[in-house]
């Protein structure tokens, strides 16, 4: 009797073990949140890149209100950026891809690309305030995927007492050979040139291209004297002790902080460094990058766009287009674009961001000049020319091969 | 099992036999259900995603077709690529050296702390605790602390060498240092291990075997070599086998340290695995995978190499 009623016991424990790995694996293996994904009303999923804010941010609330407009519930998830695209490949291939997607713009043509994103004649976008130099980034194969929320680009800060000790005029310096004429100035008093990243990443060629671009070189064709008068000089810096040879594996964030510590004249960074310029106390100014014979380089656009990615039920699109257009109106875009330390996509809100604070004004030039690095139509080979350039810019700063030699394989590479 | 002994007594305790013929279902039912979560647990999370790999290394993936789940299949021509790379040759050698480098270092320093510690001297467990820090900080906060501490410009090692009149040197970023970088760092990190396991194999060797040894007139060095060193072989067989299955898949520290630059020249199939699949912004899925398989081989083969050895000397 007993052994009976224990037995059985045992096998219904068993059993609801075995029903409780099933039925949690079979939730995990389905496509995710289907349960939630009624039309009209119901949860909507935002995926962005902005980690560091959380529930009480500006940004979440924006959200939770564009949401509340549409008569929905927004279900918001921040990743890390760089992992952004690569959790977007993965959920649209399993078919729980997020309603709206604001993500990094290089990985716009790449999405657009595996067909995760719907154009803006799907969608039904309205992309025609947003600067086209911008918007050119997610555009490919004459179709446009998502509109830009807001945009960033490269400048250089300089140390205002740093080159006050060192004699240095800043208004003298408006192409390469000033430039470098400033650093050994710098040198010779004492103090560090400029700080830079060249790490083996993205960021690496993010920060190679203004001069990239300076020098006159084309993505297209890595190897040609221009491109290789851009290596060399980065290199010849090295080389002369202007720059630290950390800058090799410098992300932006450790070669501020090397510029922040107030030893280096110049540093290559971004406009999201500027509220950190004013905490560090440091007098500062901001000089946009020069080509090599003068004039300002075009430099790379950061910044993300706002995308409507690929659903089964197509009767979504209507409240996610409305959700994006809420996030990137005029009136949100303004808020927005401050909270992120960005520069508007939009000439009406860049104006008014420089009315309210005129240091903005040499960024706002920085972001017009911009180009998007997968503009050009370039779209996804950009990826993998980017690759082979920080590899380039790689080897020949640690003396592995002379610019000419790295870039020459880089562009074999490439082909 | 525990059955006969619950019957109660007042029932004729019925022969063995007929029991086990009166309810066979149940019993079985019950014993594939206990199989079952563990069955489900090893398809779920071992055989799939290595079955998946292995297909992923077989199929020629572009993103569109990753997404849309029609790669077509391209046998070896992913396996052909990585052969054909000309980063394969210097990355095999990377982690050959990488693997042997770090085996042999953190084996001897190990055994030699173990020895050291066996001495049960006033502070030893203090001591020996100290030296599992390495073995308890996170990865990344120790790869972090190595990356900071060989900076080229601010770095306290370079710092010191500067004070003892040696010139920088370009620990992470110059081609002929940055493999030797993350091998120190790695060391470090797997001497506790190593030192551990070793340890306690050092505690099973009995001390009347010393006794009789220093009888015999057996001076420290020969005790070890004669004594010590043949009754660990069977745990330095294991401690050699899982650091080197540990040690050929390590990534973080490479990763967080030099990014397998500059110009690949601490890149081995670990971080060149992780580089072609999500190193770029255009992911290489198929040769990433390719790479990561030859890893899974190789930690197999040496694995089937010490099984193998082990019999032997069982036989022997």
């Amino acid at each position: 009797m007993h052994s009976t009623i224990r037995q059985r016991r045992l096998t219904a424990a068993a059993l609801t073990a075995l029903a409780v790995a099933v039925s949690a694996t079979a939730c995990s293996s389905g496509p995710g949140g289907t349960d939630t994904r009624g039309a009209g009303g119901g949860t909507y999923t935002v995926w962005d890149p902005y980690p560091q804010f959380d529930k009480a941010s500006a940004w979440a609330k924006l959200l939770d209100q564009c949401g509340t407009k549409a008569g929905v519930t927004i279900k918001r998830t921040g990743y890390d950026t760089s992992d952004l695209g690569t959790k977007t490949l993965l959920a649209a291939q399993q078919g729980n891809s997020p309603d709206v997607l604001i993500v990094d713009n290089p990985v716009v043509s790449t999405l657009a690309e595996a067909g995760v994103l719907t154009t803006t004649e799907e969608n039904e976008l309205d992309t025609s305030e947003a600067d086209p130099n911008l918007l050119a980034a997610g555009q490919s194969g004459g179709k446009t995927y998502g509109t830009p929320i807001g945009a960033n680009t490269l400048a250089l800060y300089y140390n205002k007492k740093v080159l006050k000790a060192a004699g240095v005029d800043i208004a003298a310096v408006k192409d390469w050979t000033s430039l470098t004429a400033a650093l050994a100035k710098v040198k010779k008093a004492g103090k560090k040139g400029i700080t830079f990243s060249a790490i083996g990443t993205e960021e690496g060629s993010f920060q190679f291209l203004p001069w990239f671009w300076g020098s006159g070189a084309e993505l297209t064709e890595l190897d040609s004297p221009k491109a290789v008068s851009a290596l060399s000089l980065w290199k010849n810096w090295l080389k002369q002790g202007y720059a630290p040879n950390s800058v090799l594996n410098n992300t932006q964030t450790t070669s501020w902080q090397e510029f922040a510590s107030g030893d280096y004249a110049f540093s290559e960074n971004g406009t999201w460094q500027l509220a950190g310029a004013k905490k560090a106390g440091l007098d500062y100014g901001v000089l946009p990058i020069p080509g090599a014979n003068g004039g300002t380089a075009a430099a790379p656009t950061g910044g993300e766009f706002v995308t409507v990615p690929v659903q089964r039920d197509t009767d979504r699109y209507a409240v996610s287009q409305r959700l994006a257009t809420c996030l990137t109106s005029t009136a949100n875009l303004y808020d927005t674009d401050t909270t992120l330390s960005y520069v508007a996509p939009t000439s009406k809100v860049q104006d008014k961001q420089v009315a309210a604070n005129a240091e903005l004004k040499p960024w706002v030039a920085a972001v017009r000049a911009a180009k998007g690095r997968t503009s050009d139509d370039l779209g996804t080979k950009y990826p993998t020319i980017s690759e082979q350039m920080w590899k380039a810019v790689q080897s020949a700063l640690s003396g592995a091969e002379s610019p000419k030699d790295a870039l020459a394989k880089a562009q074999s590479a490439v082909k | 099992m525990n059955d006969t002994r619950q019957v109660s007594p007042r029932r004729p305790a019925p022969r063995p036999g007929a029991r086990e013929r009166r309810r066979p279902p149940s019993r079985q039912w019950a014993a594939w259900a206990f199989l079952a979560p563990v069955g489900l647990y090893l398809g779920l999370f071992y055989a799939y995603p290595l079955y998946r790999n292995v297909d992923l290394s077989l199929r020629d993936y572009t993103v569109r077709s990753f997404v849309q789940g029609d790669a077509p299949f391209s046998g070896l021509e992913n396996y052909r690529k990585i052969f054909d790379d000309p980063a394969f040759a210097p990355a095999l050698l990377h982690t050959v050296v990488f693997t042997a480098v770090c085996l042999v270092f953190q084996y001897a320093i190990g055994l030699a702390l173990a020895v050291f510690f066996n001495q049960h001297f006033r502070l030893s467990v203090t001591l020996r605790a100290l030296f599992l820090v390495p073995w308890l900080l996170p990865l990344i906060v120790s790869a972090s602390t190595w990356s900071w501490m060989l900076n080229s410009d601010s770095g306290i090692v370079n710092a010191v060498l500067h004070a003892a009149g040696i010139g920088p040197v370009n620990w992470l970023t110059s081609p002929s240092w940055s493999l030797t970088s993350v091998i120190i760092a790695n060391i470090w990190i797997g001497v506790p291990f190593n030192l551990v396991v070793l340890h306690s194999g050092l505690q099973s060797i009995p001390r009347s075997l010393y006794e009789a040894a220093a009888l015999d007139g057996a001076n420290a060095w020969q005790r070890f070599w004669r004594v010590t060193f043949p009754l660990l072989r069977p745990v330095s067989a294991i401690t050699l086998l899982l650091g080197l299955v540990y040690t050929l898949k390590v990534f973080d520290i490479i990763w967080i340290m030099t990014k397998g630059g500059p110009a690949d020249s601490s890149a081995t199939f670990a971080t060149w695995s992780y580089q072609l699949g999500f190193g770029n912004l255009l992911p290489a899925f198929g040769p990433g995978a390719a790479v990561g398989n030859l890893l899974v081989v190789a930690a197999l083969v040496l694995g089937l190499v010490y099984v193998r050895a082990q019999r032997k000397q069982a036989q022997s």
